[in-house]
């Protein structure tokens, strides 16, 4: 009888010290106008803000824009929280400046796809699209 | 323990009832689930039954007002007054999806992460889905499910009003609206319908130039205005005073019963 509405719910954020955020709003709109609601939460968040938000707001994905070279740390930090928090169902994605090296390394724990410069953005979106709402 | 799986649905009935439990007892997750649960399938509100009962009474707030006045923040500033009380506090943040895609950049709880760490916070960003009236459809239910895990205190946040989204009279005990000087006269604000549906009307931005004005203007309409400066927490900790002065105590009402009044 009801209608099954069910947008995928993405999670976009910053984390660690760096304040480059001009990428990752314009990721966040490529993904609201894809019709996707996207729960934005600024700069800034700890690994432990990003999980725990993730869970609160319980999202398909996490995407993370990381542009500061923190980005092993802080992907396997946010990896290895969602495995603490029985959360392991919500895709991690990320982006930023991420040498190729890093890549296979960072794949291999678990990120689900790294975008870096260049990357077009229907690339990012078809990625985040081919996720599965959960409900 | 963890919450039932994610492909959950109201034919699932024995994981229906666990994942009930779980919610009463407080687990995030089970919240999380459940209130996604509701958004996204109107029949699983037969979900809501299993709940029933175990309501605690929690005190239900509505904020809203311009876009632009400060809710965010004001909001943000109440919870950490609470908090400080002793509170459990939930937060319902309502944006709107945009007519055009049905997507949304839900982005009110960036003013709240300081809040993110906190396990007496639990804060849940919702877009209106095409619903009218300021909330989102499943709203009044996600508020349940939040009284029903424990939270003392609700604090919804509804879209910026434009005129006539006025639901969450509905559904408040108390609706605080939100205005700042420059953002239109008295006369908007009661175009807007606001000062009808308002209990307490807040001049956030109190510092800025105008505010006297806005606030000698309002009094004139509505006798319980405060000000605030949102920014700095100046006049929150008296706004949430007057907030839990404005709830009856006696004959406490749950969430479901004033929905139903």
């Amino acid at each position: 009888m009801a209608v099954a509405s069910q947008p995928l719910r993405i999670l976009i954020g910053k984390v660690g010290l760096d304040g480059h955020d001009r990428g990752v709003k314009l990721i966040a709109r490529a993904l609201r106008d894809a019709g996707m609601e996207v729960i934005y939460t600024g700069l800034h968040q700890t690994p432990e803000q990003i999980v725990n938000t993730a869970i609160q707001e319980d999202v398909d994905a996490i995407g993370l824009s990381i542009l500061s070279g923190a980005h092993r740390t802080l992907f396997r930090r946010v990896l290895e929280l969602l495995k603490e928090q029985d959360a392991e169902d919500i895709a991690l994605f990320g982006g930023g400046i991420i040498p190729d090296e890093d890549v296979p390394t960072l794949t291999a724990a678990g990120v689900k796809a790294l975008f870096r410069p260049g990357a077009p953005m229907e690339e990012i979106v078809t990625f985040v699209k081919g996720l599965k709402p959960q409900g | 323990m963890s919450p039932a799986g994610p492909h959950l649905f109201m034919r699932d009935i024995e994981g229906m009832a666990t994942l009930a439990e779980q919610v009463k007892s407080g687990n995030v997750r089970a919240v999380s689930r459940l209130i996604t649960l509701l958004e996204n399938h109107r029949d699983n509100r037969q979900a809501l039954h299993l709940l029933n009962g175990t309501s605690r009474g929690a005190t239900v707030i509505g904020v809203t007002g311009y876009p632009g006045a400060g809710k965010s923040t004001v909001v943000n500033r109440l919870v950490s007054c609470y908090r400080r009380q002793g509170l459990k506090v939930g937060v319902l943040a309502v944006d709107i999806s945009s007519p055009v895609t049905g997507g949304a950049l839900l982005g009110d709880r960036i003013r709240m992460q300081e809040h993110a760490l906190d396990h007496g916070v639990y804060i849940r960003s919702m877009a209106t889905r095409g619903y009218h009236g300021g909330l989102a459809q499943a709203t009044g239910d996600a508020a349940l499910v939040l009284e029903t895990a424990g939270y003392e205190v609700i604090l919804i946040e509804t879209i910026g009003v434009g005129q006539n989204e006025i639901d969450i009279v509905d559904l408040a005990h108390v609706v605080v609206a939100v205005v700042a000087p420059g953002l239109g006269d008295e006369v908007q604000a009661m175009k807007a319908g606001l000062l009808e549906v308002a209990h307490i009307v807040v001049v956030n931005k109190g510092d800025l130039s105008g505010a006297d004005n806005t606030l000698r203007d309002l009094r004139e309409w509505c006798p319980n205005v405060l000000r605030t400066v949102a920014t700095t927490g100046e006049g929150i900790s008296e706004l949430a005073a007057a907030i839990l002065a404005h709830r009856p105590s006696s004959g406490v009402s749950s969430v479901s019963e004033v929905r139903n009044r």
